[in-house]
């Protein structure tokens, strides 16, 4: 680098102008996503408006637009949420907890463990549509049901579930796990009474990120078969669908009315994506603590 | 965890801590919980099974030379021909304007957030990144369909309804988040020291940005780009909607074309019977699908290593 010629003056015009442009080209940087978010967001507004109707929220598929509702889709979503709930969150912070307070780093297989985990959160969603399929759907013959698709979407979602579980449990201090232990505690007895407690904000809020993201997901139900017409509400055992694939079949469709249709279907699923983030957030903003 | 000294004194009679009995319930509750890990464990496992014992029976019946060197994939036609390289060019082309975009700009906007904004810009744009970050593939389809494309076609642009530049380009604005959140965690632990000598000696905050703070973390910054274009890879519902569903061997963006991941959603949505070669051309190419993302993934979790291992 050459010496600075006026080190206490102003600097070169050149520099400054290199500066300014520099700086204008990260703000168009930044601006690119939010400009098509914006663009996206208002597109879809003003496409899927008009069907927003009663209709729509009471009616299954059908062939005539006018008539044709996603009631099935978001039943099916909401059946996907709950049950995807009542599965991931224990198994996700059960290894959280393992590999935070009972695993030995030093141990060649938790050390392997931790490296599966991260691998298999950039896994493409579509593989895990053919672990579901060649296993759940076709292996032990579950066929095309809610189930599998709730079972493929609980270890698609896992790994982020287990990364913001270990973080919120790592954030509370060791402080307090060794007073526990001072005073007699056994090492369950201070997860449970001590760790726990104070990292439920934590796991809630990376739990509900990342339902959000699993309700969003296509892919892997695509291949576990929730492509069929389905003009009944879902059962555990029965055939599904689910709002992002009724929106897939909406938009695959050759008439522009369908097109029009797949868009109240992303507003209805971009409203309730957004009311689970800003809950998360506000969650986070209220309950976590910093010690 | 450090094993903890339980015995107090070395004296014969001192008091011992040790319990007197082992604790069954600890135990039980310890079993559990490494029950809940070994699902992750089975979950690789059970792809790697699930792909790797119909890939076998598949290159039993199709020589795995001409899977490579054909250059014609039409698993459904007669002649039937297995060229998974149509494949190939497709996802390359995708993940190549894809990566133009993300790249670019992500780092742009990681630089920006680390360097150049102020707490309360930085306080607002982080969460609305994350909200980008959160939309779904089926939404950003939807929009490459039914908005890009057009507008492509408005602004002259001789693409056809369906084609893989707009598809690669809306997949790139997707990536954004991934490529400037990993970005920015690297610079954010370039230590400030670092920064304060270049100060110091005159240096601008171009100059800082380029020549201190980007090469100090390097590591993070290729990692980033790493996962983005194996995130490009993988990416299924954009190219299927926008990209079309044939596949040719070319490089041209303005014509459709099929990639794995779109091949893949395509043939599993219908009834392909158990079994049959058009059932097992899903896991050949699911197969090399995995293949390639798992050794990018291994690269990018390396690189990540190296940068909190040198600064932190």
């Amino acid at each position: 680098m050459s010496v600075p010629t006026a080190a206490l003056g102003r600097r070169p015009r050149g520099d400054r102008v290199r500066g300014t442009l520099f700086y204008i080209v990260l703000l168009i940087s930044v601006a690119v996503g939010f400009i098509l978010l914006f663009t996206l967001l208002a597109d879809v507004v003003q496409k899927g408006v008009g069907y927003l109707d009663p209709i729509f929220f009471t009616e299954p598929s059908s062939s005539n637009p006018d008539n044709a509702g996603a009631r099935p889709a978001i039943l099916g979503t909401i059946y996907l949420m709950l049950l995807l709930l009542v599965m991931v969150v224990p198994i996700g912070v059960g290894t959280a907890i393992y590999l935070e307070e009972y695993a030995d780093r030093e141990r060649w297989y938790n050390r392997l463990l931790e490296l599966n985990i991260q691998n298999l959160a950039a896994v493409p969603s579509i593989v895990y549509g053919i672990l579901g399929l060649a296993f759940l759907v076709r292996g032990i013959g579950l066929g095309r049901v809610l189930l599998a698709g709730a079972l493929i979407l609980t270890l698609l979602v896992l790994p982020t579930v287990i990364v913001a579980a270990r973080e919120a449990i790592r954030a509370v201090p060791d402080s307090i796990r060794q007073g526990a232990f001072a005073l007699g505690a056994t090492r369950w007895q201070v997860v449970s009474r001590q760790v726990l407690p104070a990292a439920i904000p934590g796991i809630a809020t990376g739990s509900i990120l990342a339902l959000a993201r699993a309700i969003g997901e296509t892919a892997p139900l695509l291949l576990v078969g929730a492509l069929t017409y389905v003009a009944v509400n879902p059962t555990l055992l029965g055939s599904f669908t689910a709002l992002p694939i009724q929106i897939y079949q909406w938009i695959a469709r050759p008439q522009e009315e369908f097109r029009l249709l797949a868009a109240a279907g992303i507003i209805v699923l971009l409203v309730i994506l957004l009311t689970m983030n800003a809950f998360a957030i506000w969650l986070r903003n209220r309950y976590q603590r910093r010690w | 965890m450090a094993t903890r000294d339980t015995t107090v004194g070395a004296q014969p009679g001192a008091i011992r801590l040790r319990a007197e009995g082992t604790r069954w319930g600890e135990v039980a509750v310890k079993g559990v919980l490494a029950f809940c890990a070994l699902v992750s464990v089975a979950t690789t496992v059970g792809i790697v099974i699930a792909l790797l014992l119909p890939s076998i029976e598949f290159f039993r019946e199709v020589s795995i030379v001409d899977f490579f060197t054909d250059d014609r994939w039409a698993p459904l036609f007669e002649p039937a021909s297995y060229g998974v390289r149509p494949l190939l060019a497709g996802t390359f082309t995708v993940t190549f304007w894809a990566s133009l975009v993300a790249l670019p700009f992500g780092l742009g906007a990681a630089v920006y957030l680390s360097e150049y904004a102020s707490p309360r810009a930085r306080g607002i744009l982080k969460p609305a990144l994350e909200v980008l970050a959160g939309i779904p593939t089926v939404v950003f389809g939807f929009f490459a369909l039914t908005f890009f494309t057009p507008l492509l076609q408005d602004l002259g642009l001789d693409v056809g309804t369906f084609n893989v530049l707009s598809a690669g380009i809306v997949i790139g604005v997707l990536l954004i988040p991934t490529v400037a959140s990993i970005s920015e965690d690297a610079m954010a632990a370039v230590p400030q020291e670092l920064r304060d000598g270049a100060y110091g000696l005159g240096a601008s905050k171009l100059q800082v940005s380029t020549r201190i703070v980007i090469p100090a973390a390097v590591s993070g910054i290729v990692a980033s780009f790493v996962l983005a274009i194996s995130r490009a890879v993988g990416e299924t519902m954009v190219v299927l909607l926008a990209a079309g569903g044939i596949a040719q061997l070319t490089l041209d963006p303005r014509e459709p074309s099929q990639t794995m991941t779109a091949f893949i959603g395509a043939t599993g949505i219908g009834d392909v019977p158990t079994g049959s070669i058009e059932y097992k051309t899903i896991f050949a190419v699911g197969l090399t699908l995995f293949v390639i993302t798992l050794f990018m993934n291994m690269v990018s979790i390396r690189l990540v290593r190296k940068y909190r291992e040198v600064y932190e």
